[in-house]
């Protein structure tokens, strides 16, 4: 069934419909990167030093030696107890963006690159810093270039810590040599398989080994990023058949490796096919990978360049459906359908949102921050819609009709929510429902919501 | 005045979101399926590549200590000897009994046909798919292709959490998964409406369809568990109960194996899970444990040089854990390669000296009869199976 250009710029390229009408072209979508300041309930995010500040009290005060002095469990709780409401902010900030934003483009569009380059908060230190590379590193970037974001993730903390690159040291490097310490190749073989080039990609062994010297001196500090030069292997490194660095080794280097990875062709195919996976269907076009390939390859990796030839492609805006909404969008979408009040979700505390929002995601297979690995969240449709997952999905969505439904008349609700997308099946299941409840939990169980 | 759900169980339901929120991340679903006769068969996938050196360390190989300094090995570092070259890691302490039983084995030295790379995505989808070549979605998992050679495979009811769907029995032949910690009880006429929404749509009515069949009969006694060794123990004693009734083959992984830093302490918190599971498996299994085989098999093993962290990277050859009353357990299968520096494969990683499916295949053949030929044609095209390894009697 052909859609209209509303319904499909809403489901596919936003989180449904909301107070405006949706772009209908890619230059209305485009619009929505402008960075002009929106008025939504979020708290500012703590900025990079305070974040770093509040870890190293969280290190101080939670020794064992200092929690035995007088106060010390106090002050330990007390930190712990930062730390989690910091954590609860940076959570309900994404969630409030997702669910009330009028630039859905953009949300969607920090949702896939946060998921391009996973980092998951599996500890303290990882939880405070993988919202700060969202808000540091991927927002700012999200309508510039690859290169440009490339490198702003590549050398935050966060990254650092999860793909273990600060604990690399260069074996022949003043420090490696002194305390026998030596490479972690984590970082380096991510950001070839995972980040840029893509597993098919014809690099090898070596090309990781090389790059995991090339990239040593990235670490953190009590303060953040710093690049350190007494753990940085001396001498050039050969990656991708390129000679980087001299005898001195230096960020420079490593900066101008990661514009060369940027630009490569098979990056930008890489790049090309996994926005089209997320945005349009696991199996793309291979048209509309090919224009978009070649749009970044001529504009230097403009992300802005290769997001429109996406949305001027004919592909684009045909064959609504084939993607499921990930979990994080279905409960966004549900919020912002049923018009729950913005400081309603504010005013959680941390409690209720573990019971509300948070444990119910679980069970829908999606952990927001904590994915299970490197390569992100799933882009098979068949992943999320499992027996448990949807019954979970089930479950959350009449529970949230129960209390917000009677609010609406089903009728409208489900022209309101779907717009061309409705079947007719589902407009009749509605008006044989027993109640208000039962009807909006039709709609938000059904497959025309879940899709897009 | 409520949607598709009794007040009740709302509450319910919310009182275990708020216990498992405070929990690990995904718990991984269990898959069962049903085949006639008596023996069993569990798959633990370990996500994440198992350091084998370090699980099953050869402390009696001269080269082993010159790679590893910040990681202690062998009985003089508290672990338990096996036979006099392999030690046991302590946190696979409680298996002890079970290695003295003889229901307890290791193939060391073992690895899929997957080189070089090193990821661990493309790593465990071989070691899934189970093929030598390229993958496609079409190949399935070996265990599916196990299941369809054998006569009057039907699905069986399963209970998991998370999103951790198994290519390993993934394919044609029926098999199912489900959550245990959902519980999802409709009214008929609320039933009724689902059906209705999802019947045009194969994906939500198949799914929808599994969910409302599955919570009906499930009791959720358990779920509440909080650390992960528990939650390890919980899958397989929901495992146990189904191999106790008409389940037959069991699937579900474990992760924690990524041990880049911290080696010394977080192996062991990984392999106590397997331990758990092992253990909960053999108590619960009961008369049923002496027809049951465990296979615990992985990406691929670590580097056998430390790295900087006090951790291992990515590497090669590592080893697979054997269990169960029909192993012929309490012996290390192996052709050892050797740890001297030109012995090592690429120069860092255990030289894997047989295919980790030929012990799989083996398996399959005592366990539930298949020919040689299908092993080496169907279910993992291409392998060699080699010298039977008499992993039985």
């Amino acid at each position: 069934m052909a859609h209209s250009r509303q319904t499909i710029s809403a489901f596919r390229y936003g989180f449904g419909f909301g107070a405006d009408a949706p772009p209908q072209d890619a230059d209305g979508l485009l619009a929505h990167l402008k960075n002009r300041r929106e008025r939504l309930p979020v708290s500012r995010p703590m900025p990079t030093k305070d974040r770093f500040e509040l870890f190293g009290e969280y290190l101080i005060n939670q020794r064992p030696r200092n929690r035995r002095e007088e106060g010390g469990q106090a002050r330990f709780k007390a930190t712990k107890s930062s730390i989690g409401a910091v954590r609860l902010e940076d959570f309900k900030r994404i969630l409030i963006r997702a669910a009330y934003s009028r630039r859905g483009f953009r949300e969607r569009l920090a949702w896939f690159w946060t998921d391009h380059f996973t980092a998951e908060a599996k500890n303290t230190l990882l939880s405070l810093m993988v919202p700060d590379m969202i808000e540091t590193a991927i927002r700012p970037n999200l309508g510039r270039s690859f290169a440009e974001m490339l490198q702003a993730v590549t050398l935050h903390p966060a990254m650092l810590t999860y793909l273990n690159q600060k604990d690399s040291v260069g074996p022949n490097s003043p420090v490696g040599k002194r305390r026998k310490r030596g490479l972690n190749e984590n970082l380096a073989r991510e950001l070839l398989e995972l980040h840029t080039l893509g597993v098919g990609a014809g690099y090898t062994q070596k090309d990781v080994r090389q790059l995991a010297e090339l990239l040593t001196g990235l670490t953190i500090d009590e303060n953040g990023f710093l690049f350190q030069p007494r753990t940085a292997e001396p001498g050039a490194e050969q990656v991708l058949g390129k000679s980087y660095g001299g005898t001195v080794a230096d960020l420079a280097s490593i900066k101008s490796f990661l514009n060369d990875l940027a630009l490569r062709p098979e990056t930008a195919r890489h790049i090309a096919t996994k926005l089209t996976v997320h945005f349009i269907s696991r199996l793309p076009d291979p048209d509309l990978i090919d224009t978009m390939t070649d749009a970044f390859q001529h504009s230097g990796g403009d992300l802005s360049a290769v997001y429109r030839t996406m949305l001027e492609h004919p592909a684009a805006w045909t064959d609504l459906g084939a993607k499921v909404r990930q979990p994080v969008e279905f409960v966004a979408a549900s919020i912002r359908a049923l018009d729950v009040k913005g400081d309603k979700i504010a005013a959680l505390s941390n409690r209720q949102l573990n019971t509300e929002i948070l444990g119910p995601l679980r069970q829908m297979g999606q952990m927001p921050f904590r994915p299970s690995g490197p390569d992100g969240w799933s882009e098979d449709e068949t992943d999320w819609i499992t027996p448990p997952a949807l019954a979970a999905r089930i479950i959350w969505g009449s529970k949230m009709a129960a209390r917000y439904g009677p609010e609406h008349d089903p009728r409208t609700f489900v022209e309101a929510t779907l717009g061309d997308a409705a079947s007719d099946t589902l407009r009749l299941a509605v008006t044989r429902a027993a109640s208000r409840g039962e009807a909006i939990s039709l709609v938000l169980a059904s497959p025309e919501f879940n899709r897009r | 005045m409520s949607g598709l759900y009794s007040r009740r169980r709302f509450l319910r339901n919310s009182l275990v979101v708020g216990c498992s929120a405070a929990a690990s991340p995904l718990v991984t679903p269990v898959t069962l399926a049903a085949v006639p006769g008596e023996a069993r068969l569990v798959v633990i996938i370990l996500r994440g590549a198992m350091d084998g050196l370090d699980a099953v360390q050869p402390y009696g190989d001269r080269d082993f200590a010159s790679y590893r300094q910040k990681l202690p090995f062998g009985p003089d570092a508290g672990a338990q000897d096996l036979d006099g070259f392999f030690s046991l890691n302590q946190g696979l302490g409680d298996l002890m009994p079970m290695w003295k039983g003889e229901e307890l084995g290791f193939a060391h030295a073992v690895s899929t046909p997957y080189r070089d790379k090193r990821s661990h995505f493309d790593g465990q989808d071989v070691l899934e798919a189970g093929v030598s070549g390229e993958i496609s979605a079409s190949n399935g998992g070996w265990l599916n292709r196990a299941l369809s050679l054998i006569p009057h495979a039907r699905a069986e009811t399963a209970l998991a959490v998370g999103r951790d769907n198994m290519l390993l029995l993934k394919g044609d032949a029926p098999a199912v998964s489900w959550s245990p910690e959902i519980d999802m009880e409709l009214s008929d006429h609320g039933r009724s409406l689902l059906d209705m929404i999802y019947a045009d749509d194969p994906l939500f009515h198949s799914a929808s369809a599994q969910a409302i069949e599955l919570s009906q009969e499930i009791d959720r006694a358990r779920g509440m568990n909080s650390s992960k060794a528990q939650q390890a123990g919980a899958l397989a004693s929901f495992a146990a109960q189904r191999l106790n009734d008409e389940t037959r083959i069991a699937a579900f992984s474990i992760g924690g194996w990524d041990t880049h830093r911290g080696q010394k302490t977080g192996l062991p918190k990984a392999l106590q899970q397997l331990a758990t599971s092992l253990t909960t498996l053999k108590a619960e299994l009961g008369a049923n444990w002496s027809k049951t085989v465990v296979l615990a098999m992985t990406e691929f093993g670590r580097t056998v040089r430390e790295n900087g962290g006090g951790g291992t990277d990515h590497g090669t050859g590592g080893a697979m854990v054997m269990a169960g009353g029909m192993l012929r357990g309490g012996r290390v299968y192996t052709d050892w390669p050797g740890l001297g520096e030109s012995a090592l494969y690429a120069g860092r990683d255990l030289m894997p000296t047989r295919d980790v499916r030929a012990y799989a295949a083996w398996m399959l053949r005592v366990q539930f009869g298949l020919a040689v030929s299908d092993l080496e044609g169907l279910v993992f095209p291409g392998l060699d199976m080699g010298n039977d390894p008499s992993l039985s009697g």
